[in-house]
């Protein structure tokens, strides 16, 4: 099912939280939606589960306008970033929650639950409170609870945000491979562009309020409409009017055409990368990487006078 | 589990801590209950079972019991309800709204008792209308019970709050999620993860009402039989030294008390279900 937002503004007070926003999120796609804390990501994503209701604007599911049609109505599973288990609820309560609420026989309830907790791979806990589960274990319980009801659309909070860096990763995979299996259309909020960039088929950035770019992971990395969008979706530094990614500056021992002159005052060996940087003969600084292999070639040294210009395909003008 | 700390203080003051403790209490609390439990019965059981027997002190015991089952319940409502305003709402006067209701624990009873009579006695602002209309206020049901209420209203408030505060709105919209309407939500979701610290406002609510002496003692007009409450019978007695009477209704005090704060204990529990510390298998 598609989710589309036409022109919706939120304020709280005086801030406003959301700008004239309009997405579209197509049927059966994963979509994420990237912004620094404070972009409007979150809020957006309660406005679509009608957590929040909007000051203007409007919300479509699969075409049908729902803005004043009450969360209990809209068929959406929400995941929370601070899990909200039923704390007074076993596990099994917990995912049965919402089947017990439809007035299921108790034996489909059952039959369901196992299933889901299987799926989550929580079969042997079923009779634990959350108190007594791990953080991933939480997540992957509430992702359960959501997923019982079979909601149109799946909508998760920063659901990876309070775990740690493993579980994290483990549960990320887990969540695009649970994705491909179902084709349930998903929208998540993250403010990681590398959770982002590995999980989503889109991204939808913000910034503000507002919706910076909506593209495909490459795109934004490669065609960054503006300057913030560059940089929050990977490094970059300044060279002269330029704004470029440091992978992006290339280094070679002798002068040619454009190079300028800099001297590298630290190497940082980072396993595969090597990081180098540069101090230019104003005085700016430049950020350079190259592989292992580049920078064993070139055998560079600190305080080793080197030629650095932008690689010519790559660059993106400051001043466009 | 934690390993204990090596052990390297000597057990004195620990000893001399819970001695303290324990003597305290024995002095303020143990004694006195006892000497009245002694003192009733110094004449054996059977004065005392005619004393709190009699149609005065039957009434009496009717009329407590009364005022304390229709002003618990409006209580832990409107306890509950204000929580609600004051943990959730954010408005202009939300900090006096938090004030005022601890004006009962700040007021003397006898001042809440004359204020009452002010307001509805018969030449009070509403209970010349009240009277024109039939209702009479003071001197009977309607005042005692507006009194206790008073009296009692910031226990189930204050006992709720931090609870409320404490769990938060997420469990609330994830049931909305789910499928449930708001307040469905919070019934089947906030209402349980908060049962322990509306029980406890519930118990000393009721404790309180029970107990009431002074604001009803004014509004009641005392009269023997008809707006006499346990603990004025108690008095009253007492003052006319009927000593199996005072002593024998002030046990019955006493154990309507016991009785409610061993419900909450055996509440308590009866549902096996920890509410925060997990159980042992999860070592």
């Amino acid at each position: 099912m598609s989710i589309e937002t036409k022109d919706v503004t939120k304020r709280f007070g005086a801030f406003t939280a959301l700008d004239d926003v309009s997405v579209e999120v197509p049927s059966g796609s994963l979509v994420a939606l990237l912004g620094p804390s404070g972009s409007g990501k979150s809020t957006l994503l309660r406005v679509i589960a009608g957590l929040e209701r909007p000051d203007a604007g409007a919300v479509l599911l699969d075409g049908v306008e729902v803005t004043s049609v009450p969360t209990q109505r809209r068929e959406v599973g929400f995941v929370f970033q601070h899990y909200a288990a039923f704390k007074h609820m076993t596990v099994r309560e917990n995912v049965a929650f919402g089947l017990k609420l439809r007035r299921l026989p108790r034996r489909e309830v059952r039959r369901r639950v196992d299933e889901l907790l299987e799926l989550v791979q929580l079969g042997g806990l079923a009779d634990r409170y959350p108190a007594q589960l791990s953080g991933g274990q939480r997540q992957r319980m509430v992702l359960a609870r959501a997923l019982a009801v079979e909601p149109k659309v799946l909508l998760l909070d920063e659901p990876f945000g309070a775990l740690d860096a493993r579980v994290r990763a483990e549960l990320r995979a887990w969540l695009r491979r649970l994705h491909d299996e179902m084709h349930v259309t998903s929208v998540f909020v993250t403010h990681d562009q590398e959770e982002a960039m590995e999980l989503a088929d889109r991204i939808v950035l913000m910034n503000r309020g507002r919706v910076e770019q909506v593209g495909d992971p490459r795109d934004l990395y490669e065609r960054p409409a503006n300057d913030f969008v560059m940089g929050f979706v990977g490094p970059v530094t300044s060279f002269g009017d330029l704004l470029l990614r440091p992978h992006d500056v290339e280094v070679r021992l002798e002068p040619a055409a454009r190079t300028t002159e800099a001297m590298i005052e630290r190497l940082v060996h980072l396993g595969f990368e090597v990081r180098a940087e540069l101090v230019l003969p104003d005085g700016q600084r430049l950020l350079a990487q190259l592989s292992r292999e580049e920078a064993g070639e070139l055998d560079l040294e600190r305080g080793q006078i080197v030629y650095v210009r932008p690689e010519p395909e790559r660059i993106f003008a400051k001043a466009q | 589990m934690l390993a204990d700390p090596p052990r390297i203080r000597s057990r004195a003051p620990k000893l001399a801590l819970r001695g303290a403790v324990l003597a305290y209490l024995a002095l303020v609390l143990v004694l006195p209950v006892g000497a009245v439990v002694w003192r009733t019965f110094a004449a054996g059981v059977a004065p005392v079972w005619h004393a709190i027997t009699t149609p005065d002190a039957l009434h009496a015991l009717y009329l407590t019991i009364l005022v304390a089952a229709i002003a618990v319940p409006l209580n832990t409502l409107f306890g509950l309800a204000c929580a609600v305003v004051l943990v959730r709402h954010r408005f202009p006067g939300r900090r006096l709204l938090d004030a005022v209701v601890d004006l009962p624990f700040a007021v003397s009873p006898a001042v809440i008792g004359l204020a009452l009579i002010l307001v509805y006695g018969d030449r009070g602002w509403f209970g010349g209308w009240l009277a024109a209309h039939g209702v009479q206020v003071i001197f009977s049901l309607p005042g005692m019970v507006l009194a206790t209420v008073f009296v009692s209203l910031p226990y189930v408030v204050r006992e709720v709050t931090p609870v409320l505060r404490e769990v938060g709105e997420e469990q609330e919209e994830a049931a909305r999620t789910l499928g449930t309407s708001p307040l469905g939500a919070f019934v089947r979701v906030t209402l349980p993860s908060i049962r322990w610290g509306l029980a406890y406002g519930v118990t000393l609510t009721t404790a309180r009402a029970l107990g009431e002496f002074g604001a009803v003692a004014i509004v009641s007009g005392r009269l023997v039989g008809q707006t006499e409450t346990l603990t004025l019978f108690v008095e009253n007695r007492f003052e006319g030294f009927d000593q199996a009477g005072a002593y024998g209704g002030a046990l019955v005090l006493a154990a309507l008390a016991l009785l409610v704060l061993l419900g909450m204990t055996r509440l308590r529990r009866g549902r096996g279900m920890p509410s925060v510390a997990p159980r042992k298998e999860n070592r």
